[in-house]
């Protein structure tokens, strides 16, 4: 069925303190996060400064640490924290039932034939 | 939803028939409720599918603790029925509800006709669907009949296993533990009670039930209810462990009841669907209570009951007033702990916590606060102040007057002026105790200040006040603080290991060993860390601590390491990795270059570099190939060359005696030898070796962490070197006459290495900062220690020497290597 939130599977697929990642063809490949206090959150998976792969960053309260140059992203807001300004999309995410849903029109980039 | 106010039979004497179904906690407190208003609107019947009176579910589990009987938890007993006229059917559960005739037909039978109609069904426990759910001693903890069938098992004593470690799982396993039974709690996710508590409380709470002798397994999931003659016999995790029991409770949650709703046609949704008013879709029939889903909620405790009723029994009696929903909190006691959280404590933007820890009172506090406004609690060991900070919460109280105080409680934060830190310190008497370990008073703190001690270290080291185990140093600040003002030099020199705490890297070290801290969120509780779970600064430290303190023991926690330790290979700036294999010494053989040669064909690498540590890289490697790029290269005998780590990275070496016409040794076999014995090993940065056979030193050993000089008396060990943006010659260590010596001697100086320096510090800066005397007393003044730090290196590689590729190609920690999915958007046709 097609509704407004896109199911992308149950919410154990992804161990506290880690991300996963979620490549989407034709679009930017989105990075799903699940904290230490069991929130979900969902960014574009492209660190502001140098594009790097927020996914592998080190997890902490509700922030991202970047893997490739330690700048720390907000998983609420996408924003760089501290000194650092910049900020990249948020996907809107929510978990019901223990299934973890992406806001549809955030996540799939139409196609016109 | 529009609700009529009134219904047929208003005039006169007729009473409204009201049936109720459900005879539980809020079935019968709407009727209560109902009741006080106006006693003689309704003719109340009320169905309840257990053959007993109204009473208290959540005080089941003192029964099964035995420290209550039934009749101590009945809310209403017969004669509240008789008196208020109420018809009470229990035991005959109601099958179906026809709302054209406006009837409830019990499973008996018995047809009950209604003007209005409350359901109250509350909930059922949910059920995992694992093989063996059905067995005979597989059992749910919702009512008095399942304590039943617990007491009876735990009267044969055994084992029991409580599939849950949420607050009923929890509390059916502290009952049955002290019924007698050995208990086992599985619970599916990492930290015990996750929705109520964060990592550190729930941390906490597994601690003190291990103390009290249950066993808590955490990232169990359970695959299987194993029986034996119909009867179950234990429980089999998904990872193959196998626990016997004579009973298993299931107590992972609870869903609304809504099947008798739903076959009514009511509207349904995760429960029943009530307006402000507990009105469901069909306006003559009301549902309370956890059945109930209200603004897209449903609820599970037992306040937000009482909110539900109240509204209920205003509009039933022709007053509405509405219901708004409830922000919850938990306080409870298990096992006598007292835990309590509310509100949302997820931190994020602009969200700040404040946390107190007191290891000693085993007490960790956590408040988040936004805007001036408390947005959540979650209080461990001592929720005293629970209602007041529930109650700053559910207002929205302004608290930017008494921040500072916040974490301190009411009785602190009511206190009038004392709001900074520091006047609050000024405040307290002169025999209040300052340093809990070493009993010093603040008199005597005071005394040392003006008697010359102007830095904490003095005051350490005078009076011992924050030189033990050091939380009371923010208290010891504040007093030289006040006592020296503007004279007070301020920050300590020596900087702590990160915003979260105020110990040093060195404090950190030795609380560790001293106090057997093994755990990371055990380090942050009795260290006092000031965040809820540390930052990216401290964990990977923290991690590394606990590596090197505990081998063999402690469990790596892969989140708290940096993405190339934790992928195995080293990221690019396009979010690729690079691989490079183990080459011992700097020697290769064709099969190895064939396997290399095929992996950068196969996997398409783009570029393959020789590096300076003599091995070979392959670069371009996506995350979900590593794992095949590994199988290749194990299988042509080759491992992880930890070109990623803060570990052992390269032995780099010159041909030698073996070939050079200047070789005075065997350069080549002893960089083998050396690398063979350490590599694996994690250490506080990364670390390189080269072994060169003659002064030429053609291996460049004099700017690495621990060189060999082959002479032709033996070898020269050098120590400290460093070619990197402060290029720094090694220091000579010393010089010995065998390659035993050599391969002694570079394990102990890795050791004493791995055991002193601070986190991410290169041997340069370490000996550069203690010195190289010191480091030689370590190695020297001791005849033995070579041996023994030698001993205690050798112990631990006998765990770090495992090859990490092999593990990951072989399937371990797929999931670091896999997309979740790929979204493939809808292409439309023309």
């Amino acid at each position: 069925m097609i509704g407004d939130w896109l199911d992308i599977g149950p919410v154990d697929q992804i161990a506290p303190g880690n991300a996963r990642t979620l490549p989407v063809r034709g679009g930017e490949e989105i990075a799903i996060f699940h904290t230490l206090d069991n929130q979900f959150y969902a960014l574009v998976n492209k660190c502001p400064h140098k594009q790097g792969p927020l996914s592998q960053g080190i997890v902490h309260g509700t922030i991202v640490t970047c893997p490739l140059h330690n700048w720390n992203i907000s998983l609420k807001s996408g924003e760089a924290l501290g000194e650092d300004k910049g900020c990249v999309p948020v996907v809107p995410l929510r978990v019901d039932a223990g299934r973890i849903y992406l806001l549809r029109e955030a996540v799939v980039v139409k196609k016109v034939a | 939803m529009n609700a009529p106010m009134s219904f047929k039979g208003q005039a006169g004497q007729i009473r409204e028939r009201l049936v109720v179904i459900g005879n539980g906690m809020a079935g019968c407190r709407a009727i209560e409720e109902i009741l006080e208003r106006d006693p003689a609107r309704y003719a109340i019947t009320i169905f309840g599918a257990e053959p007993r009176v109204n009473y208290n579910r959540i005080m089941l589990s003192p029964v099964l603790a035995g420290e209550k009987t039934f009749d101590e938890i009945v809310i209403n007993d017969a004669a509240w029925y008789a008196d208020n006229a109420i018809t009470l059917i229990s035991g005959d559960p109601v099958a179906q509800i026809d709302r054209r005739t406006q009837t409830v037909i019990a499973q008996s039978g018995r047809v009950e006709p209604y003007d209005r109609l409350l359901i109250a069904t509350g909930s059922d426990p949910f059920i995992i669907p694992v093989p063996g759910k059905d067995l005979a001693g597989v059992v749910t903890f919702r009512d008095l009949d399942d304590v039943d069938r617990m007491l009876a098992a735990a009267e044969n004593g055994g084992a029991a296993v409580v599939i849950g470690g949420g607050l009923l799982g929890l509390e059916a396993a502290h009952g049955l533990s002290l019924r007698g039974m050995a208990v086992t709690v599985v619970h599916l996710m990492p930290t015990l009670m996750e929705r109520q508590l964060d990592e550190a409380a729930g941390w906490l709470l597994k601690e003190e039930l291990e103390r009290r002798g249950q066993v808590i397994l955490t990232d169990a999931d359970t695959a299987e209810i194993t029986g034996k003659d119909g009867h179950v016999s234990g429980v089999r995790l998904k990872d193959g462990r196998e626990i016997p029991a004579d009973i298993v409770v299931m107590a992972v949650g609870i869903k609304p009841s809504v099947a008798l709703a739903k076959a009514a046609g009511l509207d349904v949704e995760r429960g029943i669907m009530v307006d402000d008013h507990m009105v469901t879709s069909d306006p003559a029939i009301l549902a309370v209570g956890e059945c109930v889903q209200h603004r897209g909620a449903c609820y599970g405790l037992v306040a937000p009951l009482w909110d539900m009723c109240r509204a209920l029994a205003d509009h039933a009696t022709g007053s509405p007033t509405g219901y708004e929903g409830s922000v919850t909190s938990t306080k409870l006691k298990v096992s006598g702990i007292d835990v309590f959280s509310a509100g949302d404590f997820s931190g994020g933007d602009g969200a700040e916590d404040i946390v107190m820890r007191d290891a000693a009172r085993g007490i960790y506090k956590r408040v988040v606060v936004k805007d001036d406004r408390l947005l959540g609690a979650v209080l461990y060991g001592d929720t005293a102040d629970g209602n007041w900070y529930f109650d700053l919460l559910k207002r929205g109280e302004d608290i930017s007057g008494i921040r500072e105080a916040l974490i301190f409680g009411q009785a602190f934060a009511s206190g009038g002026a004392q709001l900074d830190p520091n006047a609050a310190v000024a405040a307290l008497s002169d025999d209040a105790e300052i340093c809990g370990c070493n009993g010093v008073s603040k008199g005597k703190v005071v005394g040392c200040i003006l008697g010359g001690a102007h830095s904490l270290d003095a005051v350490r080291s005078s009076c011992k006040a924050s030189a033990s185990c050091g939380s009371c140093t923010g208290l010891v600040e504040s007093l030289l603080a006040v006592t020296l003002g503007d004279e007070f030099a301020g920050e300590r020199v020596e900087k702590t290991v990160c915003k979260c705490t105020s110990f040093t890297h060195d404090d950190v070290r030795r609380l560790i060993i001293e106090k057997e801290l093994k755990a990371i969120p055990q380090v942050m509780q009795e260290l006092h860390w000031t965040t809820p779970d540390g930052c990216a600064s401290c964990r990977p430290a923290l991690n590394y601590y606990l590596v090197c303190a505990w081998p063999g023991e402690y469990v790596d926690d892969q989140k708290s390491r940096f993405v190339n330790e934790r992928m195995h290979a080293n990221i690019q700036k396009d979010g690729t990795y690079s691989v490079v294999p183990r080459m011992w010494g700097g020697l290769t053989n064709p099969r190895e270059l064939r396997a290399i040669a095929d992996v950068v064909e196969k996997f398409n690498a783009p570029m393959v570099k020789v590096t300076g540590g003599q091995r070979l890289d392959i670069f371009g490697i996506k995350k979900e190939d590593l794992p095949a790029v590994w199988a290749d290269l194990n299988a042509a005998g080759m491992v992880s060359g930890h070109a990623y780590g803060k570990s052992l990275r390269t032995v780099k070496t010159c041909v030698g005696s073996e070939w050079c016409r200047f070789g005075t040794q065997d350069s080549t076999g002893l960089g083998v030898q050396i690398e063979q014995s350490t590599w694996g090993s994690w250490m506080p940065h990364k670390f390189k070796i080269a072994v060169s056979g003659c002064p030429r030193n053609c291996a460049e050993a004099t700017i690495k962490d621990f060189g060999v000089i082959c002479v032709d008396s033996g070898y020269e060990l050098h120590v400290g070197g460093n070619g990197g943006i402060k290029v720094r010659v090694t220091d000579l260590l010393c010089k010995v006459a065998t390659e035993q010596e050599a391969l002694d001697h570079c394990a102990a100086f890795i050791q004493l290495y791995r055991e002193q320096a601070h986190y991410l510090e290169r041997t340069a800066p370490w000996i550069e900062r203690v010195g190289l005397d010191h480091v030689k007393a370590g190695l020297f003044d001791d005849p033995d220690s070579i041996r023994k730090l030698a001993a205690r290196f050798r112990y631990s590689q006998s765990f770090m020497q495992d090859d990490p590729w092999a593990k990951r190609a072989a399937g371990e920690d797929s999931e670091l290597h896999q997309h979740l999915a790929e979204v493939r958007p809808l292409e439309f046709v023309s």
